[in-house]
């Protein structure tokens, strides 16, 4: 069905739609590129990922035709992103959650916390040998 | 016939959000290494070519406008113009290629190496793993875009060959569109490389 309407279209007014569209993605390029070199502070980051969802929605919508093709394709797509979205906040809440992640850890206390720190390891290497 | 193109084109979308999966685990494990190496990650960041990195960012989002008018050309039984409209893109595909080649030679002049090769003297942290692991995922991302960018100058430079021949019509144009697709993808992950990549300190 979807097919049949894009054949009724004109495809001059098909083709000025997609200039129009590569010079709103290349005036949004100039932006992000722009938006670089000043210091927003931790705004550079959301300011740059904005505009890149910005041009990756309109390549979805006009030139990758999920606006006028059939919504099974443009289910698939959203689907495919919700995931990968619910992939990436569970990241990122495992790392926000942690105060200090990693190596910086395991430093030995200073001081008098050492030896402390020491005892209960020393048990652990006895209950491997038990069940060897 | 239609239903065969619907078809077609579900499972390419299908195709598509596996890709978008494969960097989006790329893409997750560059941020949590950003995390932990936030000052590293700024000074290796500060080392790419931010001009190179627009120019292709231009030069893709031409490619993927050239890349839409060859499917309007084949819908609307325009082979030799559908055919033109493909070399274009395989020839900014090209471009795209050297310019990466030029990024890559300069990033290997300076040492700056993937993973246990990072040979690039005068870091700030001196010893730090930072660097490499930056450019251990600079050269994996980019370097698995760059294999999709070869893939998909071969796809259509056949494409060319066959529309060339006047096998695609409003009644037939299944590859081409779907080759579309796919080079939208690869335009679409750039997006995403470039500001993460090139412009985020």
């Amino acid at each position: 069905m979807s097919t049949h309407t894009e054949h009724a279209e004109n495809p001059k007014t098909e083709a000025v739609k997609y200039v129009a569209t590569l010079f709103v993605l290349l005036i949004l390029t100039a932006i992000t590129v722009g938006a670089s070199y000043i210091n927003f502070g931790s705004g550079n980051v959301v300011i740059a990922l904005a505009i890149a969802t910005v041009k990756a929605t309109i390549v979805g919508l006009i030139f990758m035709h999920l606006l006028h093709d059939k919504p099974v394709n443009a289910v698939i797509a959203i689907a495919g992103f919700i995931f990968l979205g619910i992939f990436l906040m569970f990241d990122f809440i495992d790392v926000d959650s942690r105060s200090n992640p990693q190596p910086i850890n395991l430093h030995a206390p200073p001081a008098a916390a050492a030896p402390a720190a020491g005892a209960p390891a020393a048990p652990a290497p006895a209950a491997d040998q038990r069940k060897e | 016939m239609e239903q065969q193109f619907d078809t077609s084109k579900i499972g390419m979308w299908l195709f598509l959000v596996t890709e978008v999966l494969t960097f989006g685990g790329l893409f997750a494990g560059f941020g949590l290494m950003q995390n932990r190496y936030p000052q590293e990650f700024v000074e290796a960041h500060e080392k790419l070519k931010r001009l190179a990195g627009a120019t292709n960012t231009v030069v893709l989002l031409v490619s993927s406008f050239t890349a839409v008018m060859a499917v309007l050309m084949a819908r609307t039984n325009q082979g030799k113009k559908c055919a033109r409209y493909l070399w274009m893109t395989v020839g900014l595909a090209g471009v795209f290629m050297c310019v990466k080649a030029y990024e890559y030679t300069a990033d290997f002049q300076e040492g700056l190496f993937p993973g246990k090769y990072y040979s690039h003297h005068g870091d700030l942290i001196a010893g730090s793993h930072g660097y490499a692991t930056f450019f251990s995922f600079y050269f994996m991302m980019t370097g698995l875009h760059g294999l999709h960018v070869l893939i998909g100058m071969f796809l259509m430079g056949w494409l060319a060959i066959r529309a060339k021949r006047g096998e695609f019509s409003d009644k037939y144009y299944t590859p081409v569109d779907l080759v579309a697709l796919f080079w939208h993808l690869v335009d679409l992950i750039w997006i995403y490389l470039f500001p993460l990549y090139y412009l985020i300190t």
